[in-house]
């Protein structure tokens, strides 16, 4: 049985959290911009998740994870620290390759401020200026931004509703720092596919070179399936061999989004069908402890 | 041999052949001739003593006729199933060429499965040899691997990327054609044999091959990664929901358990209409497992005519029994959508055969002005695979053009230590051919590591003592 023991979680909010699991050879070999494939049980699906953080000395790579569909929503249920998951395999995908940039802006969105850290930190250590813009829709969705601003020499937090920081989405951001800052080399975007189009497209008349990484579904993660095919400029390559980092420049946003809605209609049945037999099973185990209480 | 009635079986992902019953396998073993010149054995991919065994069943001796397969044969209940005999065994059979050849596929499976239910497994004295091997990669070419070097007596790890052992025996081929309960089980007989097995473990990425030797102390390594990588047709509307490589339906249905979707957690919406491209055994699981999820109608596209199909004749002929519809001579053109993204159909044109081309079979081209328009909602392409690309980025082993690994005629690549056999090599072929791969690639691992092959014919005569050349005598002796 293998052992993919979560050695610590914490709660960013009641949707995002993060999970810190003991795997020493993944976290010798992680690189920025790769991501790993989680399966919670044996009944699982393969989910696909950006590796957010490695730490070489305590052997454990961290994830941070929304809970949006079934499985996700049983990870936030289900994953304490102690447990472990039923598969982790990982590091996949290319790592981003090691930037010559002298002036880089390293944007997040949403849960693409985990993914977005490890690459800003890397290029920091490789002496590059670093610019982090991170948005969330509201302020108590805020994580990391102490880590943020440890590494980055300038940090520009972004909030749909104006409750923390720039009013606006990231885009606003990333204008502002084009705006101070001439000499840009490059922008790294994740987030979500409409967020990283918003980056790309803002970009897209400074010539600015805009990577973004790319996670659409999958079920092997090894090139195998072809489920994440994504359309590049006039090729079609798989995120997970291929990628996951591409140009953003060159990215069919809109194929990517129309692809990532394929199983819109199945991921709802099987949320329903969780939470029908976690009814269940609370009835039940309600049903026991009354004829418990009633025998005594 | 008895098989499910096609229309009850179409429904359902029970095993379509039911198996022998022990008075049909004595009633097929006498139909033997017990040639001389053993042309079956020499259309055995591994050597199989087929004779000797069909020997033991005609004696009532099912237990010697297990020890006579296991001889040569790792996985009778696998390859007893999905090897293309009739190109093999059965196709050198000399009753063949007046009547139905010896049914030796379905032979070896009866004994294969009588193992398993009855728990034998021969597990040989094994000398312990100080070597440590790796193998990269669980599909046939790896099991074969694994087996030889474990009953050579090194320590062996197999990595696995998946969850679960088996490679393209778990993840492609369907339950009704190789059920998972019967891989298992041949996993088992490794595991006994002292194999250890490594699953969620991506070589290449987790570590290199070089790693392997270096630091994790490997001194040999064999990589049997498959081919996987699945082509698309390249034509408008590729990209479309409802597009899939046969391979992604095949994973999603066979080792995810889609079709028991929710209990199982990965989905596999299933049209009421699907047209399967390719005619290839890849095409033929597809559609017959696009059958069991519940289609109406499915359809098989293919741009040459049947006597092109490199399928099996008895997949093909299954499919046929089960419903599917065969288009030949077409070819899709183009997919088209229903406006949000969805698949609604497909444009074909129609194709005549030209010219041989250079495989040798004739060369298809489109007839002008016939193309032509029909619906579908899921359209699967089983038009072949490419090399995965993992190994080459990580490792410097040297690739040829197409992006296989390059060996030599001992399977050995470019990286001292490192062989290399089955699919990433070769491209698409067949399991029992991964097999053989695995088997010669061990040879090769043996003959490097400088472990004396017991398998090896040991001539008798003159300067042989029991069957042992005298010059060898100083060899440590692995009793197989």
């Amino acid at each position: 049985m293998p052992n993919f023991e979560i050695v610590k979680r914490e709660d960013f909010s009641d949707v995002t959290f993060l999970l810190e699991i003991r795997h020493p050879l993944m976290a010798k070999a992680a690189k920025p911009g790769q991501f790993v494939i989680v399966m919670l049980n044996e009944h699982g699906e393969r989910v696909p998740l950006t590796i957010a953080d490695f730490d070489r000395s305590k052997g454990t790579v961290t994830l941070v994870i929304q809970a949006v569909g079934k499985t996700t929503k049983q990870m936030q249920q289900e994953c304490k620290v102690g447990t472990s998951l039923y598969g982790l395999v990982g590091p996949m995908g290319i790592p981003t390759p090691e930037s010559h940039a002298k002036k880089v802006v390293c944007v997040g969105g949403g849960l693409g401020v985990a993914p977005v850290y490890p690459q800003a930190r890397a290029l920091k250590e490789s002496g590059a200026y670093v610019i982090g813009v991170i948005g969330f829709r509201t302020k108590d969705l805020v994580f990391w931004e102490d880590k943020f601003r440890a590494i980055c020499d300038e940090l520009i937090i972004c909030s749909d509703d104006g409750s923390v920081g720039l009013h606006g989405r990231v885009t606003a951001g990333i204008e502002q720092a084009i705006k101070k800052h001439t000499d840009i080399d490059e922008v790294i975007a994740i987030g979500p596919p409409i967020m990283m189009k918003s980056c790309a497209e803002t970009t897209r008349p400074y010539k600015i070179k805009t990577m973004v990484s790319l996670n659409p579904i999958m079920v092997d993660g090894t090139g195998m399936c072809g489920g994440c095919r994504v359309k590049i400029g006039d090729q079609v390559k798989f995120a997970c061999v291929d990628g996951p980092d591409f140009d953003g420049h060159l990215v069919d946003f809109d194929d990517l989004m129309t692809r990532l809605r394929r199983y819109t209609k199945e991921e709802r049945m099987a949320l329903d069908h969780w939470e029908k037999e976690k009814g269940c099973r609370m009835q039940k185990s309600i049903d026991k402890a009354v004829d418990a209480a009633r025998t005594k | 041999m008895r098989e499910q009635d096609p229309a009850v079986r179409a429904r359902n992902f029970d095993e379509v052949a039911c198996g022998y019953h022990p008075d049909d396998a004595m009633r097929e073993s006498e139909r033997c001739l017990f040639c001389p010149d053993q042309p079956c054995v020499s259309g055995c991919p591994v050597g199989i003593n087929i004779p000797g065994f069909i020997r033991k069943i005609n004696e009532k001796d099912l237990r010697g006729a297990y020890d006579i397969l296991t001889e040569t044969s790792l996985l009778p209940a696998i390859c007893g199933r999905v090897c293309p005999q009739e190109n093999q065994c059965e196709g050198q059979c000399t009753v063949g060429q007046t009547l139905e050849p010896v049914a030796i596929g379905r032979l070896e499976r009866f004994v294969g499965d009588t193992a398993i239910r009855e728990g034998w497994a021969n597990i040989p004295y094994i000398e312990p040899t100080p070597f440590k091997v790796g193998i990269v990669g669980s599909g046939p070419a790896g099991m074969a691997c694994a087996a030889d070097m474990a009953k050579a007596g090194c320590d062996v790890t197999v990595y696995e990327a998946f969850h679960q052992a088996g490679g393209v025996l778990k993840y492609g081929i369907p339950d009704f054609r190789l059920p998972n309960a019967v891989i298992d089980a041949e996993i088992n007989t490794l595991k006994k044999l002292g194999v250890k097995f490594e699953c969620n473990t991506l070589v290449g990425r987790l570590f290199t091959l070089e790693q392997m030797i270096t630091e994790m102390g490997y001194d040999a390594v064999f990589v049997g990664v498959g081919a996987g990588y699945p082509t698309m047709l390249g034509i408008p509307g590729d990209s479309l929901n409802g597009v899939l490589s046969a391979n992604e339906l095949l994973t999603r249905c066979n080792l995810m358990r889609a079709k028991e979707f929710p209990s199982f957690d990965t989905p596999q919406p299933i049209g009421k209409r699907v047209a399967v491209v390719g005619a290839g055994n890849t095409a033929m699981d597809a559609m017959r497992v696009s059958l069991r999820l519940g289609a109406e109608k499915v359809y098989c596209i293919y741009r040459r005519s049947h006597k092109e199909a490199p399928a099996r004749a008895e997949e093909i002929h299954h499919a046929e029994e089960e419903g599917v519809e065969f288009h030949w001579l077409t070819h899709p053109v183009a997919i088209l959508d229903d406006g949000h993204g969805n698949v609604m159909g497909m444009r074909c044109v129609r194709m005549e055969l030209g010219e041989p081309d250079a495989s040798g079979r004739r060369r298809p081209v489109p007839v002008p002005g016939s193309e032509f328009d029909f619906e579908c909602d899921l359209i699967v392409y089983a038009i072949g695979t490419n090399a995965n690309p993992i190994m080459g980025q990580t490792s410097g082993l040297r690739l040829n053009k197409w992006g296989y690994i390059d060996t030599d005629e001992n399977l050995a690549t470019s990286l001292a230590g490192v062989f290399a056999g089955g699919d990433i090599v070769t491209g698409a072929a067949t399991v029992i051919e991964a097999m053989g791969a695995g088997r010669r690639a061990a040879a090769s691992m043996k003959t490097y590591l400088g472990i004396r092959d017991s398998n090896r014919p040991y001539r008798t005569g003159g300067d042989t003592l029991f069957g042992i050349d005298t010059s060898e005598r100083n060899f440590a002796r692995i009793r197989a």
